[in-house]
């Protein structure tokens, strides 16, 4: 579904170059949840935002359901940008439009009619668990409720691939499952793919399939989550697993929240 | 009170209002296009294009670098060529216009640059065209601070009229120079100090309300 080969990427800053990524290759099947993780500066988000090419790569390829990414220019570039969502850490909503015109914003620059528009930001409300805030300003809503909104515009123009860039790492733990939860629903019940990167061994443990471990810009250990998390080999694995004893599967349906949790991903 | 004194202020008022309507209307007709071609065409904007960014900035800045007088008298003879005279409220909306469209332009880009990196980002993500993330992203996003950038506009604009009027513009800035200043008359002065006051006041209030409005509902508690 998601093919990178031998991508890099190098800033030219005033202090000299900084090697983002560096020769990175990797595949994701389709739906499937890639996780990607390592420490603070390791090219994570460089990486991801190269998927939809909001930042350049200086070399090497991506292609995206057998269409090349890489090389596209203005008008076929955004109708492909249009079917991979993204959601940010910081969620960045727009304060001038409503959670509705929020959701409706993908769909109306798709070139949707109004009557879609109304059906699907209905249906998308309601996935999310948010269909009382219809009418209501970003600027009022929770943290958690936020990053709901940025997942259902991400979702909004049936994207096959979603991005996820430390989507989790502005919210609370108790909110970070809740929206954990979700993602995985959506890619239960709608197949959507996703690459979601989080510095968090937990994150990876309960959702992905298949995890990539960056260091340095460099892809340093990459497999199922399952034989990874057995047999870690890289420096960042064992200093994330030091940090703490991650979760185990059945842990998370006893912990308190879960039912809460649980009742908000439907 | 002499009784010219009140038809005097009502025709200067009604001349100085004329041309602040005229002008700031102009002014941003053609200021608001030069902003946002300057936010949207500086390096890692949605459109970098920065010979182009760099030559407007340029020219934006030596025709702001002109003390306003200086600037009216250089663009008499466009005046002459537009309107036919370089006497009158309707020769002076010219080179207001002309002369504020740079300012105004500083203002638009100002305002816009503050709109968050990170909703352009989400916008581009969408697959939004430049003109969309323009239209439905920079300037509902940057509303509230767009309106007082305006307001500051027709504020200047209004002392820009004041000092037209002392080469022959009318208005409110001709009587204060013609008959306050020339002919010793007060009264004169005084109501015209007044009343320019007014106008200021009034459009800092009406526009510091409509920016208000617009934070409070994005807001709730703006
Ligand atoms: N726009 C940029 N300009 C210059 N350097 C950058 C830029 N973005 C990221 N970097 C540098 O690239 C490296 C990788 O950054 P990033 O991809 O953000 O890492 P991560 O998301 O894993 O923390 C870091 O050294 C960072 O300082
Ligand atoms: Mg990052």
């Amino acid at each position: 579904m998601l093919k990178v080969t031998q991508l890099s990427k190098t800033y030219h800053t005033p202090s000299g170059k900084i090697k983002a990524i560096c020769d990175v290759s990797f595949q994701v099947k389709k739906g499937d949840i890639l996780g990607i993780i390592g420490f603070s500066g390791a090219g994570k988000s460089t990486l991801v935002r190269c998927l939809n090419r909001l930042e350049e790569p200086d070399a090497g390829q991506i292609v995206i359901d057998g269409q090349t990414i890489t090389g596209l220019q203005g008008k076929p570039l955004r109708e492909a940008r249009k079917k991979i969502g993204m959601i940010f850490q910081q969620f960045n909503l727009f304060d001038s439009r409503t959670v509705w015109n929020n959701i409706a914003f993908p769909l109306e620059v798709a070139g949707w009619s109004r009557e879609q528009i109304k059906e699907r930001v209905a249906t998308l409300l309601s996935l999310v668990g948010l269909d009382d805030k219809s009418d209501v300003y970003p600027a009022q809503l929770s943290g958690g409720q936020k990053q709901r909104v940025g997942i259902a515009r991400a979702l909004a123009n049936h994207p096959d691939l979603l991005l996820c860039d430390e989507a989790t790492s502005a919210l609370d733990p108790r909110t970070t499952q809740s929206i954990l939860e979700l993602l995985q629903k959506i890619n239960q019940q709608m197949g959507v793919t996703i690459v979601l990167i989080t510095h968090e061994m937990d994150v990876v443990q309960s959702i992905c399939h298949q995890v990539v471990v960056m260091e340095e810009g460099r892809i340093v250990e990459t497999g199922a989550v399952e034989a990874v998390f057995r047999r870690p080999s890289s420096a960042t694995l064992r200093l994330f697993g030091q940090q703490k004893e991650p979760i185990k599967a059945n842990q998370l349906t006893n912990r308190a929240d879960y039912q809460e949790v649980n009742s908000l991903a439907g | 009170m002499p009784d010219d004194l009140l038809p005097l202020m009502l025709t200067g008022t009604i001349e100085t209002l004329y041309m602040i309507t005229l002008s700031s209307l102009m002014a941003f007709l053609l200021g608001f296009p030069l902003g946002i071609i300057l936010v949207i065409t500086a390096p890692n904007h949605i459109w970098p294009l920065p010979h182009l960014h760099n030559a407007l900035g340029t020219v934006i800045n030596a025709t702001r670098s002109f003390p306003f007088i200086i600037l009216i008298v250089v663009l008499l003879p466009l005046s002459r060529l537009i309107v036919g005279t370089t006497l009158g409220a309707t020769a002076a909306v010219v080179p207001l216009a002309v002369g504020s469209a740079p300012f105004v332009a500083r203002l638009i880009e100002n305002s816009l640059k503050e709109v968050e990196r990170g909703k352009i980002e989400a916008a581009i993500a969408l697959g939004a065209s430049p003109l969309e993330i323009v239209g439905k992203v920079l300037i509902p996003e940057a509303l509230a601070s767009l309106i007082r950038s305006m307001t500051l506009a027709v504020i200047t604009i209004t002392s820009f009229t004041a000092t037209a009027g002392a080469i022959g513009a009318g208005g409110l800035g001709s009587l204060a120079i013609r008959y306050g200043y020339m002919r010793y008359r007060d009264d004169v002065m005084i109501a015209t100090i007044v009343a320019l006051i007014l106008l200021v006041q009034g459009f800092q209030w009406g526009g510091n309300l409509l920016a208000r409005s617009i934070d409070r509902r994005r807001h709730q508690f703006g």
